[in-house]
């Protein structure tokens, strides 16, 4: 009988350790705890069937064990059991799935006011741009892609040049203002992951993806890489500060758009090519 | 009382092809190496399906150590890892799971359970065998070629599977990689025509679709699942080789790798996710139907009854089959494509968990007022049921397509796919074996040995699987060889990993005792007679144990009765053999 005394102990548990374990979801802050409401309904319901089921089972497997002369009940079928079941079990379905679907909907329709936030993946660092004072990312591509410009930001598009350009640093967002996070990759599939936002997406090279959310508390929070990148892939980090207004605005106010960028590397490039010219004539001249 | 039986009994129509001369062996050879006999194609595909999945179990140790105790092996750097996981799912899913269940047990059973000599065509059934041998021969190779097997994921996913940044990507690790399944999909094509041929046309005298045993129903529908979604990562991996060697842009846009532009361009990196899910999922019942039918048996044979709703039992698994072929893209819910794609995935998604349910219900109900056994195979089944309850219930988290987008890329789906796909299928198999040896062998397994094999698989993969999921929950990404320091996961799920690391140890040790025991009672175990377990299909009333080449006697069985009748009120025995024409009438449940 130990089976069955193992059985129960198996519920038993699996309860236990869902309620005393210190393991659960690190504290939200985005406005996603509709996605960790409809996973708490989840739990609810599975954990229920879970436990009816092996319970059931444990009882059948005791009350029914094998003794001297007992014989099985002979019953081949019988529909309106199984004909309850079935609608019982459509409409546990249907509980699950009909929050689920109108939370996606939510997730899918980013809000009017959101601001646009690029985030650029590469192996194996983070990158972002914001738009400048007009509000709008210039297009890009990878093909642009080079050491002077190494997110492949169109050069000829003027929308592009008051971009500003966070490479391989930390990106902060005001807290309570929507973001719509565009994500873009400049060689593999990446997966830009924080997980107090509950929201994810990967990034493919050559399209661009989002998803969008509201930030609701100001911290610093870590940015992984979900999606299998290389060999790199778990060193792939970056932070997200989510800031008061005033201290965005102070932030902000301290990086550089594109266009300065690409003046700072056109200035030094000359001052290097200078130097090497230099270098040259003195290597002729031994 | 309702028609469970179709067709009258006294009513056996004709089996549909007129039996043929097998091929008759003339050497050693012919007979036990080059052999066109299903039984021995079956015992070959099983000794080289667990023999690959022997080198999965060890890397599993070794991903586990990373896991349990990052930093202590310095052998296992994150190169090392990413290919030791790779090659770990990849041969699981591949090469030991649908093996073992098609090749294995369908080879095995299908001629002997549908009444038939053996498989309609055995030279191809023979060629199957040898060209899946030189498949994982190809598989083996890549461990040992320069820059070792490929470490893109058992996804493969492009760029990365054929970039420099991935371990064999650049090398000869992915291009062995595809060219093996290319090859083990070419072989399973021959082997698969072969169950599906047999199970329609072989069926003996009497053997309606409607009598057959859940087993041939849950192999049959894997199989047909399986010749359709096969093609799609066949094309996927000639696809992909293209790109690697030639040089072509199927999945490869422009992109630019460490600085430099490559030549690529155009290519869509997400229709390779489309192609390999669309195998994928499937692949997914392709392993569990076979488990499904038989573990229906299992459940049936000893807890003395009839299975509960067969019928119903039929038409889930045609339903199963058919529904998991519009359901791939909830593997992609934030991969990018179309946000729309998430409504129609998640409910189709769902609504497969009613079949499925009904199949869960059914074999509780069967246990419900049986006369229950606590054989090993029986113990074996209801632990398949806890744990394919489990992971079925999880897959009801990741299938609802908002609560993936927390999930997804975590270990919660490590450790939902590894109940609901690996522990579960597998208990199966192990029941499955101690079930059928006596049948292959003549002799019954150790029971002994069978008691601790299956107290500590069964407790010890509840224990390494169940807390997965809470490490998932935490925000653990899956695919990382360490998780570092990080603010949001508190030390003790460290601790955690190493508690899950040493079940594994635990568990994988285990599995050796299964194997000593296989070979042990070859010599050692008790005399099995022809039917120890008194089952009613027909496997079970062969004249000879081991049945011989050609499976039946002169007369091939004719068959009376659907495979249930266990208990039935009047009979003299607890049971009556499908062929057993005696006291028919009253048997039927007319």
């Amino acid at each position: 009988m130990a089976i069955a005394l193992v059985l129960v102990l198996v519920v038993v548990g699996s309860i236990a350790f869902h309620v005393l374990s210190p393991w659960w979801w690190t504290p939200i802050a985005s406005n996603w705890s509709y996605i960790d409401h409809t996973l708490i309904i989840t739990f609810w319901i599975t954990g229920a069937v879970f436990a009816a089921v092996v319970l059931f089972m444990a009882y059948c497997v005791w009350r029914f064990r094998h003794r001297e002369g007992n014989k099985a009940h002979y019953e081949p079928v019988n529909k309106r059991l199984e004909g309850w079941l079935t609608v019982v079990t459509a409409i546990g379905v249907a509980a699950m799935l009909v929050p689920g679907l109108f939370v996606w909907h939510r997730f899918i329709t980013v809000p009017a006011d959101a601001t646009e936030v690029e985030v650029i993946a590469q192996q194996w660092q983070w990158n972002f741009r914001l738009p400048g004072t007009d509000g709008r990312l210039g297009t890009s591509d990878n093909r642009l892609v080079s050491f002077e410009n190494p997110l492949g930001i169109n050069p000829d598009d003027p929308n592009g040049q008051d971009d500003i350009v966070v490479e391989a640093a930390d990106l902060h967002l005001p807290v309570d203002k929507p973001v719509k996070m565009l994500l873009r990759s400049i060689d593999v599939l990446h997966d830009f992951y924080v997980p107090e936002f509950r929201a994810k997406m990967d990034m493919i090279p050559g399209s661009v993806t989002y998803f969008w959310l509201t930030p609701t508390r100001t911290g610093t929070f870590e940015v992984l890489c979900a999606e299998l990148c290389g060999t790199g892939h778990n060193f792939m980090r970056g932070f997200v500060m989510v800031d008061s207004e005033e201290d965005y605005a102070v932030w902000l106010g301290e990086q550089q758009t594109f266009a300065q960028l690409t003046e700072a590397l056109q200035t030094s490039r000359a001052d290097s090519d200078a130097l090497g010219t230099t270098t040259a004539q003195g290597d002729a001249e031994n | 009382m309702v028609d469970i039986t179709p067709g009258p009994v006294d009513a056996v129509p004709p089996a549909e092809v007129p039996e043929v001369e097998l091929y008759h062996p003339h050497s050693w050879w012919t007979k036990y190496v080059f052999s066109q006999d299903a039984k021995v194609i079956a015992i070959q595909y099983s000794g080289t399906a667990m023999a690959i999945g022997l080198v999965a179990l060890v890397l599993s140790w070794l991903m586990r150590l990373q896991l349990g105790f990052p930093g202590t092996f310095d052998f296992i750097t994150p190169e090392a890892y990413y290919q030791f996981i790779t090659m770990h799912g990849m041969i699981m899913v591949i090469y030991l799971l649908t093996a073992l269940f098609l090749g294995g047990f369908g080879n095995y059973l299908i001629p002997l359970m549908v009444g038939a000599r053996d498989m309609v065509f055995p030279y191809v059934n023979m060629l199957s065998y040898w060209i899946y041998l030189l498949a994982v021969l190809v598989l083996v190779a890549s461990f040992f070629a320069p820059g070792g097997p490929t470490g893109a994921g058992w996804t493969l996913y492009p760029p990365q599977a054929i970039l420099s940044g991935t371990p064999g990507g650049q090398d000869w690790g992915i291009i062995l990689m595809l060219v093996s399944l290319i090859l083990f999909i070419i072989g399973f094509t021959m082997g698969g025509l072969n169950y599906v041929v047999t199970v329609l046309q072989g069926r003996t005298r009497g053997m309606t679709l409607m009598r057959l045993p859940l087993t041939v129903w849950g192999i049959f529908t894997a199989t047909v699942m399986a010749l359709l979604a096969f093609p799609a990562l066949f094309v996927a991996c000639v696809m992909m080789l293209f790109d690697r060697v030639l040089g072509t842009s199927f999945f490869m846009p422009a992109l630019v790798e460490m600085g430099e532009q490559l030549s690529y361009g155009g290519g869509s990196p997400i229709l390779f996710q489309h192609l390999f899910w669309f195998f994928g999922h499937p692949e997914v019942y392709i392993v569990a139907l076979p488990a499904f039918g038989i573990v229906s048996d299992l459940i049936s044979t000893h807890a003395r009854k009839n299975i509960f709703g067969y019928r119903m039992m039929v038409w889930a698994i045609v339903a199963i089959g058919a529904l998991s072929f519009v359901v791939w893209a909830h593997h992609m819910y934030v991969s990018g494509m179309h946000p729309y794609f998430g409504f129609f995935f998640a409910t189709t998604t769902l609504i497969i968990a009613i079949p499925t349910a009904i199949k869960v219900y059914n074999w509780v109900l069967t246990l419900w007022r049986g006369d229950i056994h606590l054989t090993i195979p029986m113990l074996f089944a209801l632990a398949f049921i806890v744990t394919f309850v489990n992971g079925g219930l999880t897959g009801l988290f990741l299938g609802n397509v908002v609560v993936d987008v927390p999930l997804s890329d975590t270990m919660f789906v490590v450790a939902h796919f590894h109940m609901v796909m690996g522990v579960a299928p597998i208990l199966v198999i192990f029941g499955a074996i101690y079930h059928w040896y006596p049948k292959i062998t003549g002799r019954m397994l150790n029971e002994v040995m069978g008691q601790f094999h299956f107290w500590v698989t069964f407790v010890g993969a509840y224990a390494i699987f169940f807390p997965m999921h809470y490490v998932g929950l935490v925000g653990v990404p899956r695919r990382y060889p360490e998780i570092g320091d990080t603010a949001f996961i508190p030390d003790s799920v460290h601790d955690l990993n190493a508690f899950i690391t040493i079940a594994a140890l635990i568990v994988g040790f285990a599995q050796m005792v299964f194997l000593f025991n296989l070979f042990w009672s070859l010599k050692f175990g008790r005399e099995a007679g022809g039917n120890p377990w008194r089952a009613t299909t027909l496997e079970w009333q062969t004249s000879e144990t081991p049945p011989a080449h050609g499976n039946f006697g002169k007369e091939l069985p004719v068959v009376y009765r659907w495979a249930y009748d266990y208990n039935v009120p009047g009979a003299n025995e607890d049971f009556l053999a499908q062929n057993d024409p005696g006291a028919a009438k009253a048997a039927q449940p007319a």
